[in-house]
This record gives structure tokens, sequence and C-alpha cells, in this order.
């Protein structure tokens, strides 16, 4: 039976009181009218995702659920603690492993995951980027089984996306039910764009003397998350660039405006490694920046997130996490690792192979729900064809046990039913480490489904955190 | 600014004069064809059109002869044809969205609106679709565009070079539809008074929705050094060469101002001396050193000013 975050058999927990009232007392065709007018104000505003080759609209949006999701304020701090102290270990793992690799040298990680693995950069060994901090931007994705049990189901270092969703579904409630916020002490989230400016701009490089030139580098606008590129860098003034718009002349990098070149400090890149440098990684991008990574790793930019990053943050790797946190802070991990058998392992190995029908088993470098198996939603010629692949290459797999999502209550056709949720905050770090209360919160908006992803019928929600 | 950002900018304003450019080539079209084919030469009116808009050969290779429903699908629908309404409102649409935040929400709704309502369009069926119904939807789409740009922008750079974007278009598709058709202009013995030139002149006008301003800018008779000094040097004529290019500098000493003294101004400095060398003619001096060079040259000239435009702002100086 999975937790579910207002009820608590008929009694309503302390920090939905509020909202019981407002649900219970909106009647239906109210509700139908508000849901047409979320919808409408997604439309108009542009908070679309693009997709583009799958015929029918481009333009899609992601069912928005008026029903907030919410915590209250100790929950929260502890919440917080976890994040940071992970984000922390996360930073800490990266300058080790292009560094002296410490933890490697303890026996704690096994080398070959690290040196061998794909995400790891060779071209930035030895390189420490400003402050030491090669993840600027982390989403920690976050499942809840019980009250005081939250499990990390994955970091995302590299470029996580949906922060837009957190402040535009923030912006939306605020704006169709005002009289919700005036008695309810929600923390505000606005303050995020101005973090994540600050905090781009206390990472400049070395050679930066002046206030520091920050830019957000897009693959483009066909790019599925580009309203989100475009949707930051109007809220925190900086020039929404791609990769042809900017060049190296010397020392530096530039951008073409139309009063000639402009020096560029500080690079939030929403584009992968391969495409950043096609001298460096490449040679057939055509998005990248020919000479970037020679300014970089002689101080003339700095790079957000650092080019190599992404080695904190593959499925490997994961398992190693709460190590991290013991290892460089000489803590214990706040947050939970959900129990993870990794099949190179051969004791692992036998047990996973065992129980296939009770577990959920992902590819080491998959994403966005694909190339999964979930054993008690599948088949069992399903289950056999996944066995074979695993026997095939046991190194590309773990497996993870079904965890029970805590559901939320959720606005469907009959009214309101509960509904599997998970949640996303996004952590920031440079001078200091800032996480502002709140997150994207994703719901299964299909019955009993424990798949938030929106490509697979997942919606989003507001994410309330209540002050004291 | 960003130099693509002014680039996108620049370009939604060309695209969207050259959507109205091709609905204003169709309602002339379909004019045409209502007229008795009796006549010879009436049919050619369509080629010459199709020269104008410089995508006769595309046409010939694709549709072969001209009916009045291969046209429409060619100029409106068509989007392997660039010059095709459907392909510029498109493309001025992306651009905008390039740009979004550079552009104020009233621009973007006009813009994004009036793309969703041209989606449903194509989506009917042929025969439910009427010429005049096109040619009205278009230009009431740019005119809502164009309105919400001068009621809401910022009159700053991203102004200046959508205006200028505006104008290098409209000079251009005057001075083009003009030469395609000099040859008529030219006063001609074996044409004066006949029912022929008459004719063509006014679907010259018609073609630049000039027709009923020019006989309040005139009177009388339509006459061949009359329509050509309308379309040229009239400077209350909103198409004429002089007008477009006179707006054009008019931006273009915007943009100057703006950027100070680091920044080059060659296109203001051609475009204000090809200003200057229109103002300093009449149409009889037009007509003796020949009106096809003349137009020729101001072609060139014009796409000059564009090149310099290009080298001066949107290449941010590498």
């Amino acid at each position: 039976m999975s937790y579910n975050e207002m009820f608590e058999g008929e009694a309503v927990r302390e920090p939905y009181a509020r909202l019981r009232d407002w649900v219970q007392t909106m009647p239906d065709d109210f509700r139908q009218m508000k849901q047409a007018e979320a919808e409408a104000l997604f439309r108009r505003i542009g908070i679309t995702f693009a997709v583009y080759g799958e015929g029918g609209d481009p333009d899609r949006l992601i069912p928005f659920d008026m029903m907030p999701r919410v915590f209250e304020q100790a929950e929260w701090r502890r919440l917080e603690r976890g994040i940071k102290q992970r984000a922390r270990a996360l930073n800490a793992f990266l300058r080790d492993v292009y560094g002296r690799g410490e933890i490697i040298r303890a026996g704690r990680i096994p080398a070959r995951l690290v040196y061998q693995n794909d995400a790891y950069e060779k071209s930035v060994v030895g390189f420490v980027p400003p402050r030491g901090v090669y993840s600027h931007i982390i989403g920690i994705d976050l499942v809840r089984t019980a009250k005081d049990e939250f499990y990390v189901l994955e970091d995302n270092c590299r470029t996580p996306s949906g922060v837009s969703y957190m402040l535009e579904n923030r912006e939306i409630m605020m704006r169709m039910f005002p009289q919700l916020f005036r008695g309810s002490r929600i923390e505000p989230v606005d303050q995020y764009p101005e973090l994540l400016r600050r905090t781009l701009e206390s990472v400049a490089p070395a050679k930066c003397r002046e206030r520091p030139t920050c830019v957000i580098l897009t693959p483009g606008h066909y790019n599925s998350a580009y309203y989100e590129h475009s949707f930051l860098a109007n809220l925190m003034g900086v020039e929404l660039v791609e990769g042809q718009d900017l060049f190296v002349d010397g020392e530096f990098v530039y951008m073409r405006t139309t009063t000639g070149p402009r020096r560029v400090d500080v690079i939030y890149r929403r584009i992968d490694d391969l495409f950043l440098d096609p001298l460096c990684f490449r040679p057939d991008s055509m998005l990248g920046i020919p000479g970037l990574m020679d300014v970089y790793r002689s101080g003339g930019v700095s790079i957000c997130s650092a080019p190599g990053a992404g080695v904190a943050d593959d499925k490997a790797i994961y398992t190693f996490v709460p190590e991290m946190v013991r290892f460089y802070l000489g803590e214990e991990p706040i947050l939970n690792n959900v129990q993870t058998w990794t099949l190179w392992k051969e004791d692992d190995r036998r047990y996973v192979l065992e129980h296939l029908p009770e577990l959920v088993v992902k590819e080491v470098h998959g994403s966005g729900g694909y190339g999964m198996l979930v054993g008690p939603k599948s088949t069992s010629a399903e289950i056999e064809a996944f066995r074979a692949k695993i026997i095939a290459d046991p190194c590309n797999y773990i497996a993870q046990p079904t965890l029970a999502l805590s559901t939320c209550p959720t606005f469907v056709d009959e009214g309101i039913a509960p509904r599997h949720v998970d949640l996303r905050p996004f952590c920031l770090c440079g001078d200091r480490i800032e996480l502002v209360p709140g997150g994207l919160t994703r719901v299964a908006l299909r019955e009993g489904s424990l798949v938030v992803n929106s490509s697979q019928g997942g919606g989003v929600k507001d994410t309330w955190v209540l002050s004291e | 600014m960003l130099s693509r950002t002014a680039s996108n900018l620049f370009w939604m304003g060309r695209h969207l004069e050259r959507a109205e450019t091709a609905a204003r080539l169709l309602d002339v079209g379909q004019r045409i064809t209502l007229l008795p084919n009796t006549e010879a030469g009436y049919r050619n009116e369509w080629n010459s059109l199709l020269r104008a808009s410089g995508s006769a050969d595309i046409f010939a290779s694709r549709y072969g002869e001209a009916t009045q429903e291969k046209i429409e699908e060619f100029i409106f629908f068509d989007r392997d044809n660039p010059s095709s309404v459907v392909s510029c409102m498109e493309k001025a649409r992306e651009a905008g969205r390039i740009v979004r935040t550079a552009l104020t929400s009233q621009v973007w709704d006009a813009l994004n609106v009036g793309y969703q309502e041209l989606r449903k369009i194509e989506k009917m069926p042929r025969a439910q679709v009427d010429t005049a119904s096109l040619t009205d939807f278009t230009t009431a789409h740019t005119s809502t565009v164009r309105g919400a740009i001068n009621a809401t922008q910022l009159r700053n750079d991203g102004w200046h070079f959508m205006h200028l974007g505006y104008s290098l278009e409209r000079a251009d598709a005057t001075a083009r539809l003009l030469d395609v058709k000099y040859f008529v202009l030219l006063p001609r013995i074996e044409f004066v008074g006949s029912g022929l030139d008459s004719y063509q002149w006014q679907v010259i006008l018609r073609a630049l929705s000039a027709h009923r301003s020019y006989h309040w800018a005139y009177g009388g008779d339509i006459t061949a050094a009359q329509v050509a000094d309308f379309l040229i040097l009239n400077g209350e004529s909103p198409r004429s060469l002089i007008t477009s290019l006179y707006e054009a500098v008019w931006h273009l000493e915007g943009l100057a101002r703006r950027y100070g003294e680091q920044v080059p101004t060659e296109a203001r400095d051609k475009a204000r001396e090809v200003l200057n060398a229109l103002q300093g003619r009449n149409i009889d001096m037009i007509f003796d050193e020949g009106l096809h060079e003349f137009l020729s040259w101001f072609i060139r000239e014009l796409s000059t000013v564009s090149n310099l435009v290009h080298h001066d702002y949107l290449l941010g100086g590498a």
C-alpha cells in the first residue's frame, strides 16, 4: 500500500487541511472552467515542448493538475539538508576523479567504472574549474514511500530540465487562485532565476575582471526544451545564444552582436559535452564552437555544467553516492539510495535473474523511461527477452526493487483520486549552495501507473513548501 | 543585441512583406482570369507576375500550363515555393519564435494566432476556399502584426531592424514588378490609346494596391509617365521606390545614432547616396536614360545596401 500524502485513513494530514475545504467546496463546472483557463494560459504564454517529426501539432502541452502537492516546513528542511549534502558530495567526487582519484586509491569505487566510463572526459583531467564546482545545477529525482522515507532515484548533474514548469505552475496557480495563497504562508520560488544568475556569476573564470557576462547556450529552437531556455534567458536578462553566435578569438570567447564582438565569461550550456567543441569532441558537430575547450582550460571562460560532469550521474556511479558522502564529507547520508543490484557482480546477478518479475531493471546509460523492464507490469515473454539481454551484457544493467511511490490527490474525470508522484528539486552550486523551497512534481495521470515521464502520460503539479 | 537576433527580426519583416506581395499578386491574377481571353496576351500576364516574384521557372517546371487552381496552389499554399504566402508566413513566425524574447507578447500573439489560422485554412478542401478570402486573410494578418509592432514594440534597435526588413523588401518588390512590365510603360506609339496599354497599367497599379490612390493623386486618365512617376518618385505613394527607400534610410540613421561611431555605417551611407540620386531625378530623365536601365541600377544598389546591412550589423564583427 503506498503512502497517501494527503490522507491518513479518513483524516487529513496537517499541511493539506486548508486544501481539503477548497477541493470539497469546488463545484464541478467551476473546476472545468478553471482547467480550461489553465490550459489556455499555458498555450498563450507558449509553455509547450516542441515535438518535431512526429506529425500533428508540434507544440504540445504537458497536462497541468491544479491540485498542489504540499510539504510542511520540517519535512522540507530535512529534504533540503539531504539534497545539499548530496550536491556537495557529487562535486567533491568530480573534483577528485579529475584530480588524484583518492576515492579510487582508497578502494571505495572500482577504477573501471570511472575511468572507462563514456562520460569521463579525459581532456579536462587536471583542470579545476572556478571554485572547484563541476555541476552547478543538480536535479535530484526523489520519490517518497512513507512519512519520513525518501529515496533518490537518480542524480542529474549535466543539464536537468523542468525548472520552467516549477516557475510557471506557480505563476498560473497564483493567478487563478489568489485566495488560496493569501492565508497559506507558501514559500515563494520566483527567486530562482536571480539565484541562478548569481550562481553563474560566482563561477566566472580567473581572467574575468569585471562583472561577468553570462549567456545560455541552446541547441536551437527545434530542441524540445527551447521554451525553457528562452524563458530562463528572459528572466535572467542574459542572451540566449546558439553555437553559431559564439566564436573564439585568442584567449577568449565572443558573441556576435550588432555592435561587434562582445566577450562572454560564463556559458550555461544546454547542450551535451559532445557538441561543445568540434575540435575536441565530435568533428562533425554543427552546434559547437571550435576552440572553446582551449579557452576553457586556460581560464578564459566558464562552462556550466563543466565538461565531464556527467560521470557523476550515471546509474553505475549512482550506487556509490552514499559512499561519497561518507568519504568526502565524513557524514552519514540523509537521503537513501534505492537498493540497487549491479549485475556485473555475480551474487547480485544471480539474485536478479531469479527475481525478475518483482524488479525494475534499467540500462546503465538509459534515460527518459526507455530501455527498462518493469517486472510487475511485464509479460513473461517480455521478461524472458530482457533476461537474454542481461545475460549477453550484464555490465550494462542495474536492478532495483519496485518502489511503492507515494500518491497525491489529483483531479481526474470523476473528481479527485490518488495518483503516484515524484519530485525534482533544483540545487544550485556556486560560491554557495542554494535550493529554492519547491521543485517540479510530476504525476502519473493514469490510474496505478508508476511512470511519470511526460512522454508516457505524465503531468505536473505546483509544489508548495509551507513556512513556519 | 545578438547579430542573430537582429537578423531574425530583419527577416521577419522581409517575409511578412513578401507574404503580402504574394497575396496581392494572387488578387491581380484572379482578376486577369475573369477577363475574356480574346485579346492576345492576357494569359501571359500570369507569367510576367510570376517573373516579378522570381518564381516563374519553378512554376513552369512543377505545374506546366497556368490555370487558376494551379496558380492559387503555387502562390498561396506551396511550401516548395519559397515566396508563397504559406512559406513566408511560416518563416516569419519561425523567426519570431526564435527571438521570442525580443518581441512583445502582443506581437507574438498576432504572429502565432495568424499562423494557427493559416494551418486551419491549409487543411480545408481547396474547393471551399475562394481566392478573395485568401488574399483578405493574408493582408488582415500582416496588418495585425504590423499594427502590434507599431503599437507595442520598444523603439529600439530591434524595431529598426524589423522595419528595415519591411522597407527594403517593399522597395525591391515594387522595382521588380516595374522592371518586368517596363515595356508597357515605355511610351510606344502603337500602344497609345489602345485598350491594352491602359489595362496593363491598371494591372500594375492593382498589383501594388495603388489603383485608387493613383486616382486621388493624379486624377484623370492613366498614363505611362504618371504611373511610373507614382511608383518611383512620388513621396506620398506608400509603396513607391522613394518612399520605401526613405524609410530604410530613416531606420539606418536610427541605428547609426544609437550605436555611435565605433560601429560601421556603410549601409546608411550607401542608402543615403541612392536616395539622393532618386531625389535628383524626374520621370523624364528616367525615361531618357531608359526605364529598364534605371530599374536594374536601382535593384543592384538595393542589394548592395542589403549586403552592407549584413556586413555592418549581422556578422558580429567576426
